[in-house]
């Protein structure tokens, strides 16, 4: 083979690849644009409705394949109601207006949330405030997925740390060891002292749990293209989490600097202020995790967006070219927000945590 | 306001998830890798310190053999002084012993050869003596064959005597 044929090969291979992600991309968009505005002559695109039904949790997940009709994946709907819990398949209510009577009460469908129909076939309002939904939605199978591939990966490593006892690391192993000792080294350490090694697991699920839901919604097909990390509801358990790890192993000097300020007579204005702190923190990495993860899926799906706004295929040169650099931008967001929020988190554990001298 | 209001069976559900990875990834994923990456390092860690030891150790043994091959050739230097010491002696000496011997031996020689002489000398004179005794005998004896002579000299000898 001549290193002519092979570079050709090569640059085929780097083609065929940018283009199966850059189509593949394209189909979930271009078949819910179709079904959104399956009459572009007629009714206009909404691009906001688009945007915000894939960035938010959905009961159904819609899968897109070449040529085909959008499909949506039913999922299982589950109410805990004060009379019992209530599970029903989503595509019993799924189709628009469409009521289902289960068990305890009615169900319908209202803007993406399971509502509580009365006899009359009316909302009930009431009613759906008492029941809990704790449906696997979209984004609970992809946090199932996630785990699932971490749990996958992550034991094969460690089995490959046993079995290669002693020796260099070599595959996934060896991929996954910088990201590994980064944490250790560049996080954990540098901000807790020598007590890190108790709170390297929690550091570790934290980065890796971000990092894959990070990369997963970068994926625009099926079983990617979902908005996990940029859910408030994660974020905020997540901060939860680390709200809980720091004031948990807050030490004496830590409450000490919260409830006695110094000078003293300053309490009254420094207790408010610290004890809000004890909140503005995890509050701050709840929000900058899901705004940046969210805001880049935001302007890849406005980029994609403008080719139906202006209705044109012309325009999708330039919609490619700037959603490609939006990816690359996302990759590096994606990493650094896993950095972010891991860091941040080891810095208030360190804080709690420090011995003063 | 949809976006930023977290649904309550996500977070029961990221509550629940995040809870079973973080026991599962902690105790079957973390904690062994975290000791073999520990424990590596502390191999790396004390293979390190042991070369750096073995270089040390090195180090002073070239040292030392630097020491001892100086030393060796100090000493080698030394002894090769001495042997040439002992050699100058071992010459000078037997030039010393050759030289009064040889005079020794000369000495003798030179006396045998003063008595060798002086018996020679002897010899010779009694030679001389002898043959003087014998030439004289022989002019006597041929002054003497001559009855006359004879005659003569008794007369001239008796002359002598009458005188007195």
């Amino acid at each position: 083979m001549t290193s002519g044929t092979i570079l050709n090969s090569k640059l085929f291979r780097i083609f065929f690849i940018c283009a199966f992600f850059l189509t593949a991309g394209l189909f979930p968009k271009v078949t819910f644009a179709a079904e959104n505005g399956p009459d572009t002559s007629k009714t206009k695109f909404d691009a906001k409705a688009m945007i915000l039904e894939h960035i938010s949790d959905s009961h159904s997940w819609p899968v897109a394949f070449p040529f085909v009709k959008e499909k949506f994946l039913p999922l299982p709907v589950i109410l805990y109601t004060e009379k019992g819990l209530e599970v029903f398949s989503s595509d019993k209510i799924q189709e628009e207006g469409s009521v289902y009577a289960g068990k305890l009460h009615s169900y319908k469908l209202e803007a993406n949330h399971v509502k509580v129909v009365d006899a009359s076939g009316k909302v009930d309002e009431e009613a759906s405030k008492k029941v809990w939904d704790i449906s696997i939605t979209r984004n609970v199978i992809s946090l199932f997925l996630s785990i699932v591939i971490l749990l996958i990966v992550f034991f094969k490593v460690s089995s490959s740390y046993r079995t290669r006892e002693g020796k260099a690391p070599k595959g996934l192993q060896s991929f996954l060891e910088p990201l590994i000792l980064f944490v250790r080294d560049d996080i954990a350490i540098p901000n807790m002292g020598h007590k890190y090694g108790r709170f390297m697991p929690l550091l570790l699920t934290i980065f890796f749990f971000i990092l894959i839901n990070n990369l997963m919604g970068m994926i625009p097909f099926f079983p990617g293209g979902y908005n996990l990390t940029g859910n408030i509801a994660v974020t905020a358990t997540l901060s939860a989490v680390i709200l809980l790890v720091v004031n948990l192993n807050g030490n004496k000097h830590y409450w000490k600097h919260i409830f006695v300020p110094n000078p003293w007579w300053l309490f009254f204005i420094m207790i408010p202020v610290e004890v809000v702190g004890i909140i503005s923190k995890p509050v701050a990495l709840t929000i900058r995790l899901f705004a940046n993860i969210t805001a880049g899926h935001i302007l890849i799906l406005s980029l994609i967006s403008l080719i139906f706004i202006l209705n044109t295929i012309w325009v999708s040169p330039v919609s490619v070219v700037f959603v490609v650099f939006m990816d690359a931008i996302e990759l590096l967001v994606a990493f650094l927000q896993a950095y972010l929020f891991t860091l941040l988190s080891a810095l208030f554990i360190g804080m709690a945590i420090e011995e003063h001298h | 306001m949809e976006l930023v209001t977290p649904s309550i069976g996500l977070v029961f559900w990221t509550t629940l998830c995040f809870g079973i990875l973080l026991f599962l990834l902690g105790k079957f994923a973390w904690k062994p890798i975290l000791a073999s990456i520990s424990e590596r390092e502390k191999s790396i860690e004390s293979a390190l310190s042991l070369a750096e030891a073995a270089k040390e150790e090195m180090a002073r043994l070239t040292n030392e053999n630097e020491q001892l091959l100086k030393q060796a050739r100090a000493e080698r230097d030394q002894i090769l002084k001495e042997a040439k010491q002992i050699k100058d002696n071992i010459i000078n000496e037997a030039k010393e012993s050759a030289q009064t011997e040889g005079s020794k031996i000369i000495e003798r020689a030179r006396i045998e050869i003063d008595n060798q002489k002086a018996i020679a000398m002897a010899d010779v004179k009694n030679q001389v003596a002898t043959l003087s005794l014998e030439i004289a005998e022989k002019v006597l004896r041929k002054q003497f064959e001559d009855q006359q002579k004879q005659d003569a000299l008794i007369a001239d000898l008796l002359k002598d005597v009458k005188l007195k």
